[in-house]
């Protein structure tokens, strides 16, 4: 936030109640950023009635009493947008952690501001207009070098009316230098500031057709999401959402990665600040920071933050989107989010809708997800964000209202399990449960890229996994013993589509990334252990001997066999089974 | 100062005041009763013309002639290094005899969020000598790892096990700059009888002489269990990041503790969340827990174990489910194990440590260490979905490789995990205990551990010992 704005009113605090707090004699509109108390807090009106304005602030607010000041910038909450947003961390109203850290040392002393981009480095412009030029709202005037990985594009502002370019500059500018001018007199810097609560316009939202690839194999292999798709990830505690989440920020192939950790462990950011820095990108080998935004508002960190911190998020998601680039925003958690409207929203004393979150939850979530897409920008370009929101179900019962809500507006499902988190077979992913609905339009991507029978492959797994669904419930009766035996064959293959394929070593060097091709190739491995041993059977070989040979265990081991070596791997393995099998009639 | 007796209101823990200046929220108030009792409380609310106030010790004897005194400060706690090997009540007064604490510094309790960009993560594994703990949900510095027990479980003796046993293995082989270890141990509403164990044990191990007690027992005032943990971590942090100790936090037991919050909020008519919990739970346990961790650049620590008893047993109530959502894992103690007479009744499959993963492996405490915890975890997990079919189907239904993961589960049990709260195992002992039961299985079925180490550290005559015996 850079708030130099003017005050344009003063009232007088006339209660405080945890985060909320009232004020008489304000002249306000409905989200204008007010300063609060004698030591400024920043806050928000989220209520006018009559006289009264209610405020939800963005500080810990102990010590503060009625009768202190409360001013208005007559502003809504914004955020500052320009290079150097990248390789940052900020918190929930977009103030830079490190900056706090050098100006209050370690814990968060409150009523301490910081403009979220640095205002005094100076960039290297190079313009991309030239005098006499017509340029309209969202077109690029010029570029920087945000990072090793990302060209910043510097953009003509959204609700500009356009114009001639009069006259352009080149050379090391701060962002709040002039660049280029227009006919009309309007000067475009490098900054620019946007309202976190408002979607910046665009064209028009286009149906996705390209998968963001994930390197998990039960994602891109079994559920899939799109470049601009939406997905939820919910699931009890120890499931594994956060390392979920965490391998997609790593590994997903975005251009723009902004990681929100919204009211979760502050341990968390500090493992993906320390972390991120020293980790290639796999697509292009810089470090992973140089693509990523984080936005860290811990648990402890004030709630009302918190609840603005989504905003923060997507805001700078979609200025990254207006370049023409594929951002990937992951919010850990949506239900830290949505408890936050519902503690101000108890504070407000508003008639509570289920379980006392605020009977506008729903709309809420499906606003915030909304804002997903893939989009024509105004400039032409094509960009996207997805959004993977993480959900924190109380018990880990799914029919709560944050994860039915959600579900109802998200396309990809990923569901995890306790007991599969329990058994140590992770991404604990129920294969059962989740689901993707993008599944049908990225298949010809998949079929075009990588290979022509993707899906016929992936319907087959599915098959067999279901089976196994079924034949287990009866193995619980009766033992795996009394099953026929080709069915007891069928559990054994289900069980290499399990340990072989879906379970992945998020924290083995290898295993952690898997491009689809290796998805595809170790599911054909299994899939040919499949074929060869029902042949096998047929001939009238016992499903002990089968099950014994010892080729087949190898397809454990195929996550964790280097890229370039996979392929021949997996041949050698089948051609090995197949010479053990027909050993045996 | 000014002083009232405009008190309009007086219901249970909350008193309601008509002031004529303005006063801050959460303000420290004294409240003396008209036989000159001064008790203290916190202002919750607070408008133009009245305030609500809550008051920790009770509101017997509060009535509308009572007077009011606003201090005009925050609670504060008084701290110094002479803390150390004294005991205090709920609300950090002593109760143990000895002279005044003269303060350092008086510290706001409720404390400041660090910030995430200057803690440094965890990863100094601390062997608690605990092989449940150490081998599969292993514990490092700053981290906070709850114990989620039930009543009548022995948590406390596990909590004490571990403050006794707990060190840094390579520190010890450093010798000389061991930096300093202490506890802070929160009680709140816990039976005297317990808080006797807990000092017995302290004094006879002289585990006192560095350790900060707050006691609020069960039959001091419910309200001030929501000031003794913000007391104690306050001091906790006081000793971690001024004085460079390595601290380890006890509270015990948080069920109590979110008990209080719900009187609390009651009392206010607020409108409730899940069973009745206040909807602003898990911000408050939040602002406790995340009182753990490290800083960059300072010697000390802050580790937490906080211990909570799940009523009924049932880990989806809201105390142990916002518990886990905010906490880096879980131990999880087991009523059946219990009565089995294993100890410590750790069951494995629940329990988690997060920064596990960080904290162990080459260098930390042995290269085979993640292997062997996720092997034994698959195994025992697999034996112990078989255990339920033999119920049904009979032992003799069952295939050889399923009969050995039966007997893999038994013996993980008897003698990984019950070791007794006497025993303290090395790291070491403790994973070559890990292959000696995963030696059980041909090398094959060991899918989850390196080829390699495998080939260093599988024991070759275990399975056919096992093989032998089976034979008899």
């Amino acid at each position: 936030m850079s708030q130099a704005e003017a005050i344009t009113d003063t009232g007088e605090i006339e209660s405080v109640s945890g985060p909320v707090v009232t004020a008489t004699d304000l002249d306000a509109q409905m989200n204008d950023v007010v300063y609060v108390g004698d030591e400024g807090l920043m806050g928000e009106v989220i209520e006018i009635e009559g006289d009264i304005t209610t405020i939800q602030v963005y500080e810990e607010t102990s010590g503060i009493g009625p009768g202190e000041p409360v001013e208005n910038t007559g502003e809504p909450l914004t955020v500052d947008l320009g290079p150097g947003m990248l390789d940052s961390i900020y918190d929930g109203v977009q103030r830079p952690l490190d900056v706090l850290e050098d100006e209050m040392g370690a814990f968060l002393d409150r009523g301490v501001d910081a403009p979220g981009i640095d205002l005094e480095k100076e960039w290297e412009f190079e313009p991309a207009v030239e005098e006499g030029d017509e340029v309209e709202a969202g077109d690029v005037v010029g570029s920087v070098d945000e990072t090793v990985s990302i060209e910043h594009k510097v953009l003509v502002p959204p609700n500009s009316e356009g114009g001639e370019v009069v006259s352009v500059e080149s050379g090391s500018f701060t962002v709040e230098e002039t660049v280029v001018e227009l006919d009309t007199g309007e000067e475009i810097q490098m900054h620019q500031e946007w309202p976190v609560r408002r979607q910046r316009p665009t064209v028009e939202k286009q149906t996705p057709t390209e998968p963001l690839v994930s390197g998990q194999r039960i994602l891109d292999g079994l559920f899939p999401l799109a470049k601009g798709g939406t997905a939820a990830i919910p699931g009890p505690f120890g499931s594994g959402k956060t390392v979920t989440q965490q391998s997609l920020a790593k590994f997903a192939d975005a251009d723009i990665v902004v990681y929100i950790g919204c009211g979760e462990r502050g341990n968390e950011m500090t493992e993906v600040i320390e972390d991120f820095p020293e980790l290639p990108d796999p697509q292009t080998g810089n470090p992973l920071m140089a693509r990523t935004c984080l936005i860290a508002n811990t648990s402890n960190m004030p709630v009302a933050a918190r609840e603005s911190c989504i905003y923060t998020g997507i805001t700078i998601g979609e200025y990254y989107r207006d370049m023409g680039y594929d951002v990937a925003l992951m919010a850990d958690s949506t239900s830290r989010w949505a408890e936050a409207m519902r503690e101000i929203s108890s504070r407000l004393e508003e008639m509570p809708g289920e379980e006392g979150y605020p009977a506008y939850l729903a709309a809420r979530l499906s606003q915030f997800y909304e804002r997903a897409g893939y989009f024509e920008n105004q400039n032409g370009s094509e960009g996207s964000i997805s959004v993977i929101g993480a959900v924190s179900p109380p018990g880990g019962d799914f029919s709560e209202p944050v994860t039915q809500n959600t579900l109802r507006i998200v396309k990809t499902f990923w569901a995890l399990d306790s007991d599969l988190a329990e058994r140590r077979h992770f991404p604990a992913i129920n294969w059962d449960e989740s689901y993707s609905l993008y599944k049908d339009q990225l298949d010809p991507y998949f079929e075009e890229n990588v290979v022509d029978d993707w899906s016929e492959q992936r319907q087959w797994a599915v098959d067999i996994l279901d089976e196994e669904a079924e034949l287990e419930e009866i193995v619980q009766l009766v033992g795996k013993d009394a099953l026929p035996e080709d069915q007891q064959l069928t559990l054994e293959v289900a069980r290499y589509i399990r340990e072989a394929w879906l379970q992945q070593n998020a924290l083995h060097d290898v295993d952690r990334y898997c491009p689809p091709e290796k998805t595809y190739a170790i599911l054909s491995g299994i899939k040919s252990f499949h074929d060869e041993a029902f042949e096998a059977l047929d001939a009238g070989v016992p499903v002990d001997e089968i099950t014994a040979i010892d080729a087949a265990p190898r397809l454990n081991r195929l996550g964790t066999t280097p890229d370039d070596e996979y392929e021949e791997e997996v041949e050698e393995i089948e051609q090995q089974i197949s010479e053990q099998l027909r050993e045996l009639y | 100062m000014k002083e009232y007796q405009t008190i309009t209101e007086v219901s249970g823990p909350l008193v309601y005041v008509e002031t004529d200046e303005p006063i801050g929220y959460d303000e420290i108030v004294e409240i003396e009763t008209p036989d000159g009792e001064v008790k203290r409380g916190q202002v919750l609310e607070s408008s133009q013309g009245f305030v609500a106030i809550q008051v920790f010790e009770g509101t017997e004897g509060i009535g509308q002639d009572a007077s009011v005194r606003f201090l005009g400060e925050t609670l504060k706690m008084p701290v110094t290094e002479d803390l150390l090997g004294r005991v205090l009540d709920g609300s950090g007064n002593p109760i143990d005899g000895g002279p005044d604490i003269v303060p350092d510094e008086r510290l706001d309790i409720v404390g400041e969020a660090i910030n995430p960009h200057a803690r440094e993560y965890p990863e100094e594994f601390i062997q608690t000598g605990v092989s449940a703990i150490d081998g599969m949900n292993t514990l490092v510095r700053g981290q906070k790892l709850p114990i989620f027990s039930g009543s009548g479980l022995p948590h406390s003796d596990l909590a004490l096990q571990i403050a006794r046993q707990a060190s840094v293995p390579e520190e010890e082989e450093a010798e000389g700059e061991d930096s300093e270890f202490a506890v802070v141990f929160g009680a709140m509403g816990i039976t005297a009888e317990e808080a006797n164990e807990f000092m017995e044990d302290f004094e006879r191990t002289g585990a006192l002489e560095r350790s900060v007690v707050f006691m609020n027992l069960a039959d001091d005032p419910a309200v001030e269990r929501t000031v003794t943990p913000r007391m104690a971590l306050t001091t906790a942090e006081y000793l971690a990041f001024e004085k460079d100790y390595h601290v380890l936090v006890i509270l015990t037991d948080m069920t109590n503790y979110c008990e209080a919050l719900r009187e609390i909020g009651a009392a206010r008519e607020e409108v409730p969340g899940r069973r009745g919990y206040p909807g602003y739970m898990y911000t408050d346990l939040a602002q406790l827990y995340e009182r753990a961790g490290r800083i960059e650049g300072r010697e000390g620590s802050v580790t937490q174990i906080p211990i909570l008893t799940m009523p009924g047993d049932d880990d989806t109530h809201p105390i142990p489910d916002l518990t886990g959502y905010i906490t880096e894992g879980q131990i999880m103690m087991n009523r059946d194990l219990n009565s089995q007479g294993v100890t410590p009744p750790v069951n494995v499959l629940p329990s988690l440590s997060r920064l596990m993963d960080d904290g162990i492996g080459e260098g930390l405490t042995r290269d085979d260490h993640g292997d062997v915890s996720d092997q034994l975890y698959a195994a025992y997990a697999e034996g112990e979905e078989l255990r339920d079919l033999v119920n049904i189907v009979g032992r003799e239904a069952l295939s050889e490789r399923d009969n050995r993961y039966l007997d893999f589960a038994d013996r993980f049990e008897e003698e990984f995990v019950d070791q007794g709260f006497r025993t303290s195992r090395s790291i070491d002992e403790t994973l070559d205990l890990g292959w000696e039961l995963l030696s059980m299985f041909p090398k094959a079925e060991l899918n989850r551990v390196d080829e390699d180490l495998i080939e260093e550290y599988y024991v070759e005559d275990a399975a056919s010992e096992e093989e032998a015996a089976a034979a008899d």
